[in-house]
């Protein structure tokens, strides 16, 4: 039996690419962010996964810094690895277009344009992991349209 | 006493009955299936099925309505069934066999029709830390909407019930316990006959959640001495949407309707209404008559096949299953009770549950992960989630090293 099970093509592989494992063993970004302008948390609560972002966000509207933490599987702890290494430094309306583009592309089977992001594409054919690997997007869209912090608001909750 | 074999039974030969049930003929990923995920729902055997198809193509019309020929047959078969039930829990009157979608529904019946209108301020009801959300949720919102407070009985670190804690949460204050019979993330069988005997000793009412002990093991709920056992077809190789609700004569006598409308009353008149009898003042509405017409095929194929010997195929399995799954570097059981029934939970370092899931299924294996409905247990174990193998009657050692195989597998790809 077990050499016919080593002979079957490792769809495996496809998901689980060396570079989402990367991301997923050793999260880029990870950790909290004291002086964080805007956070949000979410929960995908068919699996479990919990983070929390925070963003520092300059006047002129750029995301200077960001962070998240929490638990969750390899899909979503590297997709927001990823996600925060694409964001950072960028204007928040590049990250928020980038976000629907993203999300667009893993509901719809639409192209996810360059790698590292494309790391990601095969998730398309695993319906029931599209919102691990959407969790940290749609939290990052709750993050930025909440009140900036100290505005009297804590952050904002999203649930997958 | 309690009617779930231990690990010692395992004198009779294994069974090999997998052919009996069509949908596991199938391939998953390029891979045979091995289904491991009964305890969220079990597949049906061809004569079950069947039987569902035949009622239809036969024998359908509404029951307990007209005078019709259809109507009769439909009725002969749905209360056969009943019949077929309570022989099969062992119920003193067919009065006592109230017919649901499933335990959630029957459990939210005696939460509503039972312990409502007896719950005040400063009263209690007492239930385990080990219940899966169907025998949790709905004694919080009884409890939300009489004032009364609901109490955790603990459970230690191997998922066993911590019974001389639980006896000593067992006051005057407590107007009823529910208690799992077989936990379904993590096994356990408790002993609820020694449990229902203190409770009642105490004039505590117990409601037992049958989901899990149904399928494995012959249940005699006069035996097990409780007041309510609640169990759902689907757990037992019938369709989805039949339940059932065993409940004492004379406490279903006193209680009044759960759903009201159609086939639970005598007469309506708009100046009072009169109930049905039982069991029917709890069925209001048409029933899910060909899915309970499948419950009562599923009862004559377990019965065929005979309870102890299921419950002694699964014990082997089990015990196997749990053996290697333990041998296995950086595999840490979760529910290591001394009397378990069909469930192995499970997680892996550095491997979320829903990775393993995944990574399983690629390999044709169907287990369930996450956190199986029972969170309070999640967080006892401080585990987001467990990977939860569990086992039927058409289960084999195959399936087991199906397993064993691809969780090896899964670990070599993360390291």
């Amino acid at each position: 039996m077990s050499a016919r099970l080593e002979a079957v093509p490792d769809a495996s592989r496809e998901l689980y690419r060396e570079l989402v494992l990367r991301h997923a063993r050793k999260p880029r970004n990870f950790g909290r962010l004291p002086a964080a302008s805007h956070s949000a948390e979410g929960v995908n609560t068919l699996c479990g996964d919990r983070l929390a972002l925070y963003l520092e966000v300059s006047a002129e509207g750029r995301i200077d810094a960001i962070r998240f933490d929490g638990t969750g599987c390899a899909i979503s702890l590297a997709s927001a690895s990823l996600m925060t290494q694409a964001v950072a430094q960028r204007p928040v309306a590049d990250a928020l277009s980038l976000s629907a583009r993203f999300c667009t592309a893993l509901d719809t089977g639409g192209e996810l344009g360059e790698e590292p992001l494309a790391a990601l594409g095969a998730v398309r054919r695993y319906p029931s992991r599209v919102r691990c690997a959407t969790l940290a997007w749609h939290t990052l869209e709750r993050a930025l349209a909440s009140p900036r912090l100290g505005s009297g608001t804590a952050g904002a909750a999203a649930t997958e | 006493m309690n009617t779930l074999p231990d690990s010692r039974d395992h004198a009779t030969a294994v069974l090999d009955v997998r052919g009996d049930f069509p949908l596991l003929a199938q391939t998953s990923n390029g891979q045979p299936l091995a289904y491991l995920d009964s305890a969220a729902s079990t597949q049906q055997p061809t004569s079950v099925i069947d039987a569902v198809r035949r009622y239809h193509e036969n024998d359908h019309a509404n029951v307990h309505r007209g005078v019709h020929t259809l109507s009769h047959r439909a009725t002969a078969a749905y209360e056969g069934a009943r019949d077929r039930i309570r022989g099969f829990v062992n119920a003193a009157s067919r009065r006592e066999i109230v017919l649901t979608k499933g335990t959630t529904e029957a459990i939210n019946l005696v939460a509503q029709s039972f312990a409502r209108p007896i719950l005040g301020p400063g009263d209690k009801i007492v239930i385990s830390h080990m219940e899966h959300h169907a025998n949790i949720v709905p004694w919080q919102i009884v409890c939300e909407q009489t004032g009364a407070g609901l109490v955790v009985a603990p459970i230690d670190e191997h998922g066993e019930l911590r019974l001389d804690a639980l006896y000593s949460l067992l006051d005057e204050s407590v107007r009823l316990l529910g208690i799992a019979h077989v936990s379904n993330a993590l096994g356990t069988v408790n002993p609820v006959a020694e449990i229902s005997a203190e409770a009642r000793a105490r004039g505590i009412p117990v409601l037992v959640d049958g989901a899990q002990g149904v399928p494995h093991a012959p249940v005699d709920v006069r035996e097990l001495g409780c007041d309510f056992y609640a169990f759902s077809g689907h757990k037992m190789f019938a369709p989805t949407g039949t339940g059932v609700l065993y409940g004492r004569e004379a406490l279903l006598e006193a209680m009044p309707p759960y759903q009201s409308g159609g086939d639970m009353i005598l007469e309506v008149r708009f100046d009072g209404t009169t109930y049905n009898e039982l069991p029917y003042k709890f069925e209001a509405g048409t029933p899910n008559i060909a899915g309970i017409v499948g419950l009562s095929a599923a009862i004559d194929y377990l019965e065929n096949i005979g309870m102890a010997r299921i419950g002694a195929h699964e014990q082997l399995l089990l015990a196997d299953m749990t053996a290697r799954l333990g041998d296995i570097d950086g595999v840490r059981l979760i529910g290591t009770a001394g009397h378990k029934a069909s469930v192995q939970s499970f997680v892996v370092d550095g491997i979320h549950p829903h990775d393993l899931g995944t990574l399983l299924d690629q390999q044709g294996v169907a287990v369930r992960t996450g956190h199986h409905c029972a969170m309070p247990v999640m967080q006892f174990f401080d585990v987001p989630g467990t990977a939860r193998a569990s086992l039927a009657v058409y289960n084999s050692t195959d399936d087991v090293d199906r397993l064993i195989h691809g969780l090896k597998r899964a670990i070599r790809m993360f390291q």
